[in-house]
């Protein structure tokens, strides 16, 4: 049941919802303190604790205006945690702590500011999926606006960034200008200097956190468009995307020879425009070129592979250290090293080996038994000194032999007879076909990783080759994927081929 | 005290004569004790009395000078036996301790305790860890303090009366010879607010002064025949006594009118939530003045039978709301009914959850339901309930607790998850301490955890055929009895088990306090006497001390090692690494208080290039660091979120040495930030930057050319 009181009343009530180490008790500390000198007697609990560790935390506070000097009034009895309904301000540090706040019912629609950031702090049945596990954001979002009086929502964490703050100081912000509170701008200021503790960056947060509550996030500018070319070859791809793709497909095969121009140079490219002119071919046009438009990505995405040369080129280049010191806020005056854990086996030198090298060095026990000491353990590559980062320049180069390599072989046969099957499929229903070239993404990753996705892919294009021309080709490859994503140890993937096998006796 | 500081605690501890305490619950009974002329103070940490136990820490030189003993006793037991102290000697003492775990384990000391009585008052504050929150099992300490008989109050959440109660719990532990229990509720314990202080007073008798002049009373001991007359003294003596001085002193309160023919009996400590149940209901407002009639025990073992029969008479029927079971106090309150021969309906569990916190909303639903049963005409008109939405409560996920950001113990589980994989799946006995949360994804480890310091006891039934059982045990758990119970059971019985010591230098799930083991030097206390050490002297030869615990390809051997090893009896390996949330909180201001006075400085973190990241997230199934998260691909090709590392990262080294020893990928990079640079750092990057820049713009230049 969930029980409305009438909206005038001299209780002020309070609930942050945060996770540990975002300052959830320090921000309840200084409403704390902003109540309690602006004549209200407050009283704030927490359950403490398990916070520190990744868990989410309920603060709560309650105030109610002090009695005048000498009147005869009792002491206020204040409740210790929040009783749905009678939340008047509901203050959450990330976006599914929102959502928590919605579940428990502390936001109503007749009373409730929301305060909440709208960025995520992923859990971690999230972060650990094999593929994309991540929860519906708008799904919190709208809900946010349904169903609280009033919701304030931006993104609190890239304010504290900018900030250079945690995100209590923003949380405390945009409390403050909501102006539900009846207390004015310097009082919370007040309180974050009574705290003493990092006021600069604090008070800058607040600042951000005040304006935001107000005016909502900043603008983003609108991204460039950089599908124009800029080379001759560039030009001559597009003409061949313009002239033989669909509308939706052509952002994808964009990037697609974007990425492969990249990796490789044009001619690879232009075989990559000709496989995917030859799935064009057999497309019927259904769910606006579905088969093209997955073809586009995921030809593009496989010829592409990870190879140690690619690894390498993409460590050395002046835009990935520009990246790095980005990331790490390298600051003027600051130097940094970068240092890489790379692992590569005996098996990811012979796959950037001339073919005949390459094969016999990695089927050669007597090989294999005299390199083993030398590929057990990883290495720590530090690629801003200048020996690794020729060590690797040099391997980067080997790009131009990249053609002849044993990999390079071994995954065109692949490519072929995948996109064989898939042409088998296509004949009579590309939706199928268009399934079976998402099967792509199962197959990701470095060293085991790699290994894994690859001996998914093969069992479930092996299911495959008995359901051409079969109803539910597609909804069958769809379960097949989704199952082969569903947990590292394979498990759902062979249930589901069982579920199959049993099916058909 | 271990790497926190309470000093703005102690000086609250320090306030006298009519200046207002302002602070936590916990804390005020804290100043509570001093001011009642507490002789000796003790007990364990844990939450939610830890706050206690470190201030205390932290106030020696106030102890010092009003006369107060303190110990860090090495469990509950060993607090729960220092109350023989007030045996003999008129020496107030209080313990406190995490409950009911901290009360089974004193268990012991307390049935002894409570047979034989006290002089001086004898007070245990007991944290019980209950509802929303807790990390044990949910029962009662009413249970102990009936079965033991010692008095268990439960005062209503305010400050003065807390710190009033306090004082009263002595007097009461000593007008009745019985020691009392005073349950400190999770919110209670963390609860704000204020109350005017009264000075400090000095125990009329030292610890000291009572070891120089010893006192011995044979009937006090609990040995046959004194063990008989301890029963019937408990009856015929001690019980009337403290039903006398609970009536006298009026410990119990009474809230709203004389008259009605319904009324509420409520455990102290549920007081607030209840006013605040029926203020929704239309019954009562914020200061109190309920409708109906309110008798709050704050005293809720022993009831008063005449307080019960004055409440109950004339009533149809009254509300009893006691959280938790079995519900004693309502079987009671049936019982003092009828043997009263009134009429009155005691209503309790029937409207009310048996299991589980009685939080605002199920307050308000209990009350609303007894009301409806039994004052219909004042039950309050039933709002429409706001439908819950299924999409939501699918869409938000949980988040069980995990290890911190760059915790020591998070390679030795990746280490193990490793290790399964090639030695199959392990039966590993989990201990009570941080490490725990290896249950939880990712990691997915631990079987079973029977108690703080058990994991290798929990692990003795296998004998061994083939593989192994593994045990786990924090440093916490080894000195507070897992040394003996664990190690010296395994040795003794030669059971071939794999115990995994971890070594984080604190007892770090209870908030950081320093054990004997911890590397602090501590001024206080005595520390620096090395597990490996003691498991040796238990008669012990097969231990490994691994000093780093993030060598996670060393970790996983040496346990592949213990698993295989042919040597007969436990093995044990130490795994040592501090606890990285105090390490930080050591070490972060001094690195930056060295990098504002200009010294060399160097940060280290962890990166993920998002262009070599496949977005399989193989990394965080053996890690769950929350510096290690996901971010939507930036490649408009690849579908999957990447995992990115944020700012938050402590460099551990994890991520690195996880992605070598499983062979992850090689996105993973290390950035060593050096804040002040000396001039041969500087003249290093410069060098380098002209050659390893001039290279990549030729190189950014040839990528122009083959570029799109």
């Amino acid at each position: 049941m969930t029980t409305s009181t009438p909206p005038a009343r001299e209780r002020i009530t309070i609930a942050i919802l945060a996770l540990g180490g975002e300052g959830g008790g320090v921000l309840a500390d200084w409403i704390n303190q902003v109540a309690n000198e602006h004549g209200y007697v407050v009283q704030g609990t927490s359950i403490a604790g398990v916070a520190q560790r990744t868990g989410s935390t309920v603060y709560y506070i309650e105030m109610v205006k002090r009695a005048a000097a000498g009147a005869n009034r009792a002491e206020p009895i204040l409740a210790m945690m929040p009783a749905p309904g009678d939340v008047d301000i509901v203050i959450a540090s990330e976006l599914m702590e929102a959502g928590r706040a919605i579940l428990r019912g502390f936001v109503t629609a007749d009373r409730t500011t929301l305060i909440g950031s709208t960025h995520r702090v992923y859990a971690i049945s999230e972060k650990a999926a094999l593929g994309d596990g991540t929860a519906a954001a708008q799904r919190i979002l709208d809900a946010a606006e349904r169903r609280s009086a009033r919701f304030i929502g931006f993104d609190m964490a890239a304010a504290a960034a900018e900030a250079g703050s945690v995100v209590s100081s923003v949380m405390f912000g945009a409390l403050a200008g909501s102006g539900v509170l009846p207390f004015p701008r310097e009082a919370f200021e007040d309180a974050i200097r009574h705290g003493g503790k990092a006021l600069e960056t604090n008070l800058n947060g607040f600042g951000l956190g005040f304006q935001r509550a107000r005016d909502g996030d900043a603008e983003r500018p609108a991204p460039r468009d950089q599908n124009e070319p800029t080379t001759e070859a560039g030009r001559a791809l597009r003409a061949i995307i313009d002239a033989s793709l669909p509308h939706s497909a052509r952002p994808l095969a964009i990037e697609g020879v974007k990425r492969l121009m990249d990796y490789q140079n044009r001619s690879y490219a232009e075989l990559y425009l000709s496989r995917l002119a030859a799935v064009r071919a057999l497309d019927d046009g259904g769910n606006d070129w579905q088969l093209t438009r997955n073809a586009a990505r995921h030809i593009a995405l496989w010829m592409s592979y990870e190879d140690t040369i690619r690894v390498a080129d993409l460590k050395v280049r002046a835009a990935r250290s520009a990246r790095v010191s980005n990331e790490v806020r390298l600051a003027p005056g600051q130097v940094m090293a970068v240092t890489e854990y790379m692992h590569p086996r005996l098996q990811e030198i012979c796959d950037i080996l001339p073919r005949p090298l390459g094969r016999f060095l990695r089927d050669s026990a007597a090989v294999r038994r005299l390199t083993e000491p030398l590929f057990r353990a990883g290495r720590l590559v530090e690629t801003t000194s200048l020996r690794w980062f020729l060590a690797l320049r040099v391997i980067a180069g080997l790009r131009s032999i990249r053609p002849r390599t044993l990999r390079y072989h071994e995954e065109q046969l692949r490519i072929d007879g995948w996109l064989t099957l898939a042409a088998r499929f296509a004949e009579s229903d590309s939706e199928a076909a268009a399934e079976l070239i998402a099967c792509q993404q199962l197959i990701k990753g470095y060293s085991d990783t790699y290994e894994r996705g690859l001996a998914r892919f093969e069992a479930v294009m092996s299911e495959a080759r008995n359901l051409v021309g079969q109803r539910n080709a597609a909804a069958r490859l769809r379960t097949l994927r989704e199952a082969a994503l569903a947990d590292e140890n394979g498990d759902a993937l062979a249930c589901a081929v069982s579920a199959r096998s049993a099916g058909q006796a | 005290m271990a790497e926190r500081s309470f000093k703005k605690e102690v000086e609250q501890l320090r306030l006298g004569d009519g200046q207002l305490f302002e602070g936590e619950g916990i804390l005020a009974i804290t100043k509570g004790l001093l001011q009642a002329g507490v002789a000796y103070v003790g007990g364990y940490q844990g939450s939610p009395i830890s706050h206690l136990m470190d201030v205390f820490s932290d106030a020696d030189p106030l102890l010092r000078e009003l006369g107060v003993h303190f110990v860090s006793n090495a469990s509950e037991a060993a607090a729960g036996a220092m109350l023989a102290a007030s045996v003999n000697y008129p020496l107030r003492g209080a313990v406190a301790w995490k409950s009911v775990v901290g009360t089974n384990v004193a268990s012991d000391a307390l049935s002894n305790l409570a047979s034989g009585g006290v002089t001086g008052g004898a007070l245990i504050i007991i944290g019980e860890d209950y509802g929303e929150g807790s990390s044990i099992m949910q029962e009662r300490t009413h249970a102990f303090a009936m079965k033991s008989q010692m008095w268990l109050l439960d005062p209503r959440p305010n400050l003065p009366m807390m710190v009033d109660m306090v004082e009263k719990a002595f007097q009461l532990s000593e007008a009745s010879r019985t020691p009392v229990m005073m349950e400190m509720r999770v919110r209670s314990c963390h609860m704000t607010g204020s109350f005017v202080a009264k000075d400090n007073r000095r125990p009329p008798m030292t610890v000291g002064q009572a070891a120089a002049n010893p006192k011995r009373d044979i009937s006090r001991i609990v040995l046959p025949p004194a063990n008989f007359v301890h029963e019937i003294e408990k009856i015929e003596q001690r019980w009337p006594a403290a039903l006398k001085f609970i009536a006298e002193q009026q410990l119990n309160e009474w809230f709203g009118p004389d008259q009605d023919e319904i009324g509420i009996i409520v455990q102290g400590g549920l007081f607030n939530g209840l006013n605040r149940a029926l203020e929704l209901l239309g019954l009562s407002d914020p200061y109190g003045a309920t409708e109906i009639p309110v008798y709050c025990l704050n005293v809720t073992y022993p009831l008063l039978p005449e307080e019960v029969r004055s409440f109950c008479a004339g009533k149809k029927a009254v509300l009893i709301l006691e959280e938790g079971q079995p519900e004693f106090i309502e079987h009671e309150l049936n019982t003092l009914v009828r043997q009263a021969d009134l009429q009155t309906r005691i209503v309790g569990k029937e409207v009310m959850p048996r299991a589980g916190e009685y939080s605002a909303k199920v307050l308000v639903d209990g009350v609303a339901a007894f009301l409806r049963a039994h004052a219909p005409a004042r039950a309050p008109a039933l709002p429409a309930e706001v439908p819950a939405e299924a999409d939501l409560a699918s869409t938000v996920p949980g988040r069980p607790a995990g290890f911190c950001t760059g915790c020591p113990e998070r390679p030795i589980f990746a280490a193990m998850k490793l290790a399964q994989r090639e030695v199959g799946e392990l039966h590993v006995s989990g201990d009570i301490g941080c490490h725990i949360f290896s249950i939880f994804p990712p990691f997915n480890i631990g079987n079973t955890t029977m108690g703080y310091g058990l994991g290798t006891a929990g692990a003795s039934a296998f004998k061994a055929e083939g593989k192994r059982a593994v045990a786990m045990m924090g440093d916490g758990g080894f000195w507070h009895n897992g040394l003996t119970s664990g190690i010296g059971n395994a040795q003794f019985n030669q059971d071939d088990t794999v115990t995994i010591v971890i070594d984080n230098g604190y007892s770090a799930a209870t908030g950081g306090q320093d054990i004997l083991s911890s590397r602090a030097e501590n001024q206080t206390r005595v520390t620096n006497h090395p597990i490996e050490k003691a498991v040796r002297g238990m008669g012990i030869d097969w231990v490994r001390t691994l000093t780093r615990t993030y060598d996670v390809a060393k970790m996983r051997d040496t346990l592949k090692e213990a698993l295989t090893s042919t040597t007969k009896g436990p093995k044990v390996i130490i795994a040592q690494s501090e606890c990285m949330l105090n390490k930080q909180r050591r070490e972060k201001p001094l690195a930056s208080k060295a990098a504002r006075e200009g010294k060399r400085v160097v940060r280290e973190r962890f990166g993920v290039d998002p262009d070599t990241c496949t977005g399989d997230h193989a990394c965080i199934r053996l890690s769950g660091c929350p510096s290690l998260s996901i971010v939507p691909n930036p490649d408009p090709l690849r579908e999957h979120p990447v995992t990115h590392i944020d700012n938050s990262c402590v460099g551990c080294g994890n991520c690195g040495e996880v992605a070598h020893a499983a062979v992850l990928c090689p996105s993973f990079y290390k950035a060593s930030i050096v804040t002040n640079p000396t001039r041969w750092d500087r003249f290093k990057a410069q060098v380098r930057h002209a050659v390893i820049g001039w290279l990549q713009q030729s190189q950014a230049r040839k990528l122009a050319l083959r570029a799109y």
